[in-house]
């Protein structure tokens, strides 16, 4: 099965400046994601500013926008997709992120087998 | 379960392999470490539910291993009067009390583990006996969940462990990475118990037992620590891109009612993109390496070839059917050669894949094998040689063990001639 994990940077946008310390930190627990053969995907995320959003109302219609943001602390710094035999062991790799001042959130993965037969009918992805 | 015993379960599945290899290390014998690693085990579901998990939980499982372990040989010693054994445990204590494995540098866990990989899938075991013994120590399973697994009984499999590691243990088996000429053929050996692992994940169906399914999975982690592990060795890089690819199409292998449906009927919108992109990058590491691609990486490069089609229509058949040559002449199996004949069908007309299979008809190993007589009335039928194609089906019908297939069979051989 397969786990989102979300890391929130809990600090204000303008001190997303990591020191060299922590980039190298965060770069040895990756490590040792990709060397546990659990690691399918990553990425870290640039601030908000330099995103924008979409937004839809009742007739889905969607409406572009750049702002107001929410605040920093309440946005997705970057992600992890990972591979894991149980909740508990994704869990178990979140809590060793070695990153201060963040939340991180385990969200487990739809699967086409989530659905039922006739939403999996309906599928033509990707 | 508790919530802290499934937690305590996790940093186990996490922990046991390096925890079991560095004791390995310092004892010499994996099935003694693996005793060593439970009984640490034992120790955190004593106290970890009530003073929660330690900050560094390998470490702090490595340390008790090593105390527990020192304890149970002192207090044993004094009734230990034979002195070969005295002598070999007193070594032992040594070697424990000096390592110290949080000063231990990440190449050498690595080294570990990698030994822990070649000795679980030592020659000198069966089959069966390397994969039980890989799902065991490398991949934390218990005994149960490797005979559910693998649709057995658990005291077979118990029994299958217990044999395994005495056999490791009588013959003296160095804990070590061979090197040099061994190497090469101990790999092939690593190699083939985890696309065991894999393949016996992929023949399971929708409905069954999740630890069944989740071989797929398993297989494909132990490829990719395989692959950090010895990334010089391009059949590495080979096996996980084709298992990568292959379990790309997990989610379109079966129909509906659980019916299996063949590679080019498959609705390719369901295979995992994100699959096939680590497949296709596991294979630039494979060709990017000195050498031709062995076995794996030309089944990778052929299994690639399909998922870069969008459309059944889009293949590749002349690229497919040059990588079967160099298969062919690589494994020298017939199987490769029908497959071959099948691409090569594809690729330049039918009367090109019968020529080929013109020249397989005889072998011995084909001769019971119903896809001989089915890819024949195939070829056949798109040659318009219908009468001859029925008579093919017919015969494959003949042949096959499974009620579907054969029913599916005599239903083609029906429509050749109506």
């Amino acid at each position: 099965m397969r786990f989102m994990m979300f890391m929130y940077p809990e600090i204000e946008e303008q001190d997303w400046n990591p020191t060299p310390e922590a980039v190298a930190a965060m770069g040895r627990y990756n490590e040792e994601l990709q060397k546990a053969g659990m690691l399918l995907s990553m990425d870290g995320l640039r601030p908000p500013s330099d995103g924008g959003n979409v937004v839809f109302d009742a007739e889905a219609k969607a409406t572009i926008t750049d702002g107001p943001f929410t605040e920093a602390k309440e946005v997705v710094g970057g992600y992890w997709l990972i591979q894991a035999r149980s909740k508990e062991e994704a869990l178990e790799w979140a809590s060793r992120c070695p990153d201060a001042n963040c939340r991180i959130e385990v969200r487990r993965v739809f699967e086409m087998e989530d659905f039922p037969q006739e939403v999996q009918d309906a599928y033509e992805g990707p | 379960m508790t919530e802290a015993t499934r937690a305590i379960e996790a940093v186990w599945r996490i922990e046991s392999a390096r925890l079991i290899a560095g004791l390995a290390r310092m004892v010499g014998d994996v099935g003694l470490a693996e005793d060593m690693a439970q009984d640490a085990l034992v120790a955190a579901i004593e106290k970890w539910p009530a003073d929660g998990v330690p900050d560094n939980p390998g470490a702090w499982l490595m340390a008790t291993a090593k105390n527990r372990a020192i304890d149970r040989m002192r207090r044993e010693k004094t009734y230990e009067r034979k002195r070969e054994e005295v002598a070999h445990d007193t070594g032992v204590l040594f070697a424990m009390e000096r390592s110290d494995f949080e000063a231990a540098a990440d190449d050498e866990i690595g080294d570990d583990l990698l030994a822990l990989i070649f000795t679980c899938c030592h020659p000198l075991l069966s089959r069966e006996a390397r994969v039980a013994l890989t799902l065991r120590l490398l991949g934390g399973l218990t005994t149960g969940e490797i005979a559910r697994a693998f649709l057995g009984s658990e005291s077979t499999v118990a029994q299958r462990l217990v044999r395994a590691k005495r056999t490791l243990r009588d013959a003296k088996v160095p804990f070590e990475v061979p090197r040099g000429a061994e190497l090469e053929e101990r790999l092939g050996s690593v190699l083939e118990v985890i696309y065991l692992v894999f393949n016996e994940g992929y023949a399971a169906s929708a409905g069954e037992d999740w630890v069944r399914r989740d071989l797929c999975e398993e297989a494909l982690r132990l490829g990719r620590i395989l692959a950090e592990l010895a990334p010089a060795e391009p059949e590495v890089h080979g096996l996980v891109a084709l298992m990568e690819i292959q379990a790309s199409r997990l989610g379109a292998r079966h129909g509906p009612d659980g019916e299996p449906v063949l590679l080019l009927d498959q609705d390719r919108s369901r295979w995992d993109p994100l699959l096939i992109v680590r497949g296709r990058q596991a294979l630039e590491r494979a060709e990017a390496l000195p050498g031709p691609l062995g076995p794996y990486g030309l089944q990778a490069a052929i299994a690639a070839c399909h998922a870069r089609a969008l459309r059944p229509g889009e293949t590749d058949w002349v690229r497919i059917s040059a990588l079967y040559d160099a298969l062919a002449q690589i494994s020298g199996s017939p199987i490769v050669e029908l497959n071959r004949a099948v691409a090569v069908g594809m690729a330049f007309g039918p009367e090109a894949g019968l020529e080929l299979l013109d020249r397989i008809k005889d072998e011995p190993a084909l001769q019971n094998y119903h896809l001989l007589p089915s890819v024949r009335g195939d070829l056949l039928e798109k040659a318009g040689r219908t009468e001859e194609a029925s008579a093919e089906f017919e015969r494959a019908a003949e042949l096959t063990q499974n009620e579907r297939e054969r029913g599916l069979l005599l239903k083609r051989a029906r429509l050749q001639v109506d």
